[in-house]
């Protein structure tokens, strides 16, 4: 028994002269939250679009469940399913309408529904929509609806394109919610999103670039590669800090965050040193410690560095 | 510094429901401001009344000195506006696009060349003027739309969820773009619900159901809360002062709500 | 299509999805019941092939009272009035071409003597052929008249009565009333234009919206899909059809004489084939606008002008002649004027209903060929 298990090999896609997925290996447990990021491009969607059925690949397969999709797409997607970045449900059915439409598609027993509506329900909290017009739902509630559609056949698999795009942080603990819930019943996640907080709650991340995995690794591990130190600091004159920072040789990269300046330095010597360079600089320095680096430092490294070698 | 924005009990109701109840808070000039809240909070409603598209039911407001209630034209134009649901046209080219909001907001001969130019290097779109701007990535257009909003050079810029859907570094280099505005004396207030937009913020304020319910810098938020104890559900938060930022001001968000009765579901 | 078999839930579930969408959606219901009747009503009095007081130059170079009475004969027969009496052949042809009149009587000299002599007398008759179908049944008319003109010389003087009654009767439509013919072809053309702008839109419209990437990540077949979409459609298709009919009668007085089962069937089969086109161009489109275009162009004209509606097939050039065997209008109109005017059944429609399978089956196959359950 396979279970829900992911198996990637070679998969690549081609678009006329452009290469939007190169190659791309590799595999998921069953039961585990995978996470694809990286930056508008990295082909992210066509990837997830691959593994649903709904765009064939130029060379490669992938075994969802133990099925090829290229090969037996038919067998693959009773096993999965899938939420498109756009929504995609039916704006002018109602919500109630949408369940019982995709139940039928996936021939849900009758007998089983009213407890998995029910259940769906409660999750959701959309019990007291169920006959509202799913284009009249708010950008949160339709997100729960799509993965209330998407759970109802109890997939093994579940593919989901930015799940959280455009939703609010209310919304957006409802829905990750509803995600530990059914992970922790061993379904199989594969996620792609912009949101590098979304990232850190994955056992796995990979880092995608113009089709290619940069990186692959658990979240903790990926920060531990990170190369240089993080420093956080707070200044009187935030802008004035980070321009200094930029000039040392020693600074790698320097933002600003409204009132904080965080600095990546090649190598870490303490506070003490960042403190009197930028008090030469006539910059009063009000705080200044060493951070762990966060997933969005790691992205950032990585990819600046790849565009700076292209 | 003069405040570029003063609100004074703004409200707004539509029939029994009200959407904006007694709002006060003033922006400084320069400053980067941003307004919280989760669907319905009233962020748009009062965001409509600044910007002098809907009239307010009682309460007043200025905006560069210029009251929304009395002289909504005059507000108008020194105001720009980008929304995350672009209105950039995308059978357009990018200088197409340009060259129509230059039109709009009258930007005309060599300012217009000047600002275009401008525009151009700000998104670092010189040598793609001729693409259809459907064809550009997402962090393109994002940069674009900041170009065609700033093209008459706004006393006051008004960004709706502008970075919402990009990746982390996409976002930094937008961020750095209004970081840029605002150092030269733009203010900007930026309505959104994501905190990695928060984030770059000097001063956050908090709306739920019409009301606002915080106003503080980011770390002063995330000190009132941590202090008071009643952070939840924020394992990767720790005690490493700024990392996991992003979850800790989330909470904060999701905590002050929660407090207030949860938000308006609909 | 990997030998799972068609499942009747998810078909089903497709239909009624496509149903209760169709009923939120006023312009659809507009288009599927509105436009129909208006269409009905517009072209049912716009068009018509009526020809009464055709206007008739005369040129009576005989000047006899045979001669005299032939004239009187068009005159009395109510289809010409003569407008105009003309001295020489030469203004024949001016009196056409000026649109003075629309036919000329041209009565050569001798025609008399010709007649006494039973030589068989030759009369011309100059039509205008800038209006086809009026000029068609104008000669209809003219041979008519011409005919029991010389019954009537042949017999004369005799005081017998004729043994044959050879009044000439034109069959199936007696008095040629053209909105007989118009109402069945008029139900044919309708209806092949909104049952294909019907569907152009379902899968365009699900590609545009989006709503197609998540439904082509289920388990749910082309096929299910496809038979599902036209399901609704061919329903509503068929009550268009029972609409129309009716108003026609009632409206119209068109007469139906045949039977009500066998025209219900032969529009389910012509739907069918419509339908699918419709899915077929909706698929290939992929966005709404297009489909739409693509649809009103490829069945509006070829239903008008190459169905045998409006012009009739045997009088086209060979190479249209041809290409009117892949207008399923063609079968359909034949049909219906068939059952409403004629009252014929099975044992001549099997052609049009084999026709119009052979369409159906190539519909609905282009259609799920052509619709991939592919983003790109």
């Amino acid at each position: 028994m396979t279970g829900g298990s992911v198996v990637v090999e070679g998969l690549t896609r081609r678009f006329g002269a452009l290469t939007a997925v190169r190659e791309l290996t590799f595999s998921v447990a069953a039961g585990e939250l995978f996470g694809l990021v990286g930056p508008d491009g990295a082909g992210k969607t066509t990837t997830l679009r691959m593994l649903a059925g709904v765009l064939r690949p130029s060379a490669g397969d992938a075994l969802l469940g133990g099925r090829s999709v290229a090969r037996e797409p038919d067998h693959v997607r009773p096993q999965i399913a899938y939420m498109p970045q756009r929504f995609g449900l039916y704006e002018d059915l109602t919500v109630r309408e949408n369940l019982s439409f995709y139940a039928d598609l996936y021939r849900v027993p009758r007998a089983e529904r009213p407890a998995r509506l029910e259940r769906l329900y409660a999750f959701s909290n959309l019990g007291p929509f169920q006959d509202r017009l799913a284009g009249k739902l708010s950008g949160g509630m339709k997100q729960k609806l799509s993965l209330s559609c998407a759970l109802i056949h109890r997939p093994a698999i579940l593919l989901l394109d930015e799940p959280t795009f455009g939703v609010d942080p209310i919304s957006r603990r409802d829905l990750w919610l509803i995600l530990t819930e059914m992970i922790a019943e061993g379904v199989t996640v594969i996620l792609s999103t912009a949101y590098m907080d979304e990232a850190e709650r994955c056992d796995r991340v990979a880092l995608l670039n113009e089709g290619l995995v940069l990186a692959l690794d658990t979240p903790a591990a990926l920060r531990a590669g990170l190369e240089g130190a993080v420093v956080a600091i707070r200044a009187e004159d935030a802008r004035r800090a980070r321009d200094v920072l930029r000039q040392l040789s020693d600074i790698r990269r320097a933002s600003l965050f409204g009132e904080t300046v965080h600095a990546v330095v090649a190598e870490w010597v303490g506070a003490d040193s960042l403190r009197r360079e930028l008090s030469a600089a006539g910059v009063r320095v009000l705080d200044a410690r060493r951070v762990e680096p966060s997933l969005e430092d790691v992205f950032i490294q990585r990819v600046a560095g790849e565009e700076a070698h292209a | 510094m003069r405040d570029a924005i003063t609100v004074r009990d703004l409200t707004r109701r539509f029939g029994d429901f009200t959407a904006v109840d007694a709002v006060s808070f003033a922006v400084r000039a320069g400053e980067i401001f941003g307004f919280l809240g989760p669907n319905g909070a009233g962020k748009t409603t009062t965001i409509r009344m600044l910007t002098g598209l809907l009239a307010p039911s009682s309460g007043s407001a200025t905006v560069a000195g210029l009251d929304v209630g009395t002289r909504a034209d005059a507000v108008r134009e020194v105001i720009g506006y980008m929304s995350q649901k672009f209105s950039l046209y995308g059978d357009l080219t990018v200088a197409e696009n340009i060259e129509l909001f230059a039109g709009l907001y009258g930007v005309t001969g060599a300012r217009y060349d000047d600002r275009r130019a401008w525009v151009l290097a700000m998104a670092g779109l010189e040598d793609r003027t001729d693409r259809l701007t459907a064809e550009l990535p997402l962090g393109w257009k994002q940069r674009l739309a900041l170009g065609c909003a700033v093209l008459h050079e706004p006393a006051v810029l008004f960004l709706d969820e502008p970075t919402s859907g990009v990746d982390p570094l996409a976002r930094r280099r937008f961020w750095d773009l209004i970081d840029g505005l605002s150092e030269r004396g733009t203010t900007v207030l930026v309505s959104t619900h994501y905190m990695e937009e928060a984030e770059y913020c000097h001063r956050l304020a908090l709306m739920n159901r019409g009301r606002l319910i915080a106003l503080d810098s980011p770390s002063g938020l995330r000190g009132s809360l941590a202090s008071a104890g009643s952070l939840r559900g924020s394992s990767d938060v720790g005690d490493m002062g700024d990392v996991g930022v992003r979850s800790s001001l989330e909470d904060v968000f999701v905590e002050l709500v929660r407090r207030e009765g949860g938000a308006v579901v609909g | 299509m990997s030998g799972m078999g068609i499942s009747l839930t998810r078909l089903l579930a497709v239909s009624r999805k496509e149903w209760i969408q169709l009923r939120r959606d006023p312009r659809s219901m507009a288009l599927a019941f509105v436009l129909p009747l208006l269409m009905l009503l517009l072209f049912g009095y716009a068009i018509t092939w009526d020809v009464r007081e055709l206007d008739l130059a005369v040129l009576d170079q005989d000047g006899t009272s045979a001669s005299r009475s032939l004239v009187e004969a068009f005159e009395a027969s109510g289809y010409f009035t003569v407008v105009e009496r003309l001295e020489a052949y030469r203004e024949a042809d001016a009196a056409v071409g000026a649109g003075d009149a629309a036919s000329v009587l041209v009565i050569p000299p001798g025609f008399a003597a010709d007649l006494s002599a039973r030589r068989g007398a030759a009369v011309q008759l100059l039509l205008d052929g800038a209006d086809a179908n009026s000029a068609t049944i104008a000669f209809g008319f003219a041979d008519a008249i011409v005919d029991g003109f010389s019954r009537r010389v042949v017999l004369e003087g005799r005081t017998v009565e004729p043994a044959i009654d050879a009044r000439i009767r034109t069959l199936y439509n007696p008095t040629l009333e053209s909105r007989n013919m118009i109402v069945p072809g008029l139900i044919g053309v309708i209806m092949m234009t909104i049952a294909a702008m019907l569907t152009a839109l379902t899968i365009a419209r699900e590609w545009e919206r989006g709503t197609m990437e998540q439904l082509a990540s289920t388990p749910a077949t082309r096929v299910e899909i496809v038979l599902g979409k036209l399901l609704p459609y061919v329903a509503i298709g068929v009550l268009d059809v029972a609409v129309t009919a009716v108003a026609g009668v009632l409206v119209f007085g068109v007469p139906f004489r045949g039977s009500v089962v066998i025209f219900l069937g032969q529009t389910v089969l012509f739907l069918v084939g419509a339908l699918g086109l419709g899915v077929f161009i909706s698929a290939a489109a992929k966005t709404q606008l297009v489909a739409t275009q693509v649809a009103l162009i490829a069945t509006l004209l070829p239903a008008m002008l190459l169905s045998g509606f409006l012009f009739e097939i045997r009088s086209m050039p060979p190479l249209l002649q041809g290409i009117t065997y892949l207008v399923p209008a063609r079968y359909y109109i034949t049909a219906t004027r068939g059952v409403m005017l004629k009252g014929v059944g099975p044992e001549t429609l099997w052609v049009q209903a084999a026709f119009m399978v052979g369409f159906a089956a190539l519909g609905l196959f282009a259609a799920t060929r052509v619709f991939r359950k592919e983003i790109a």
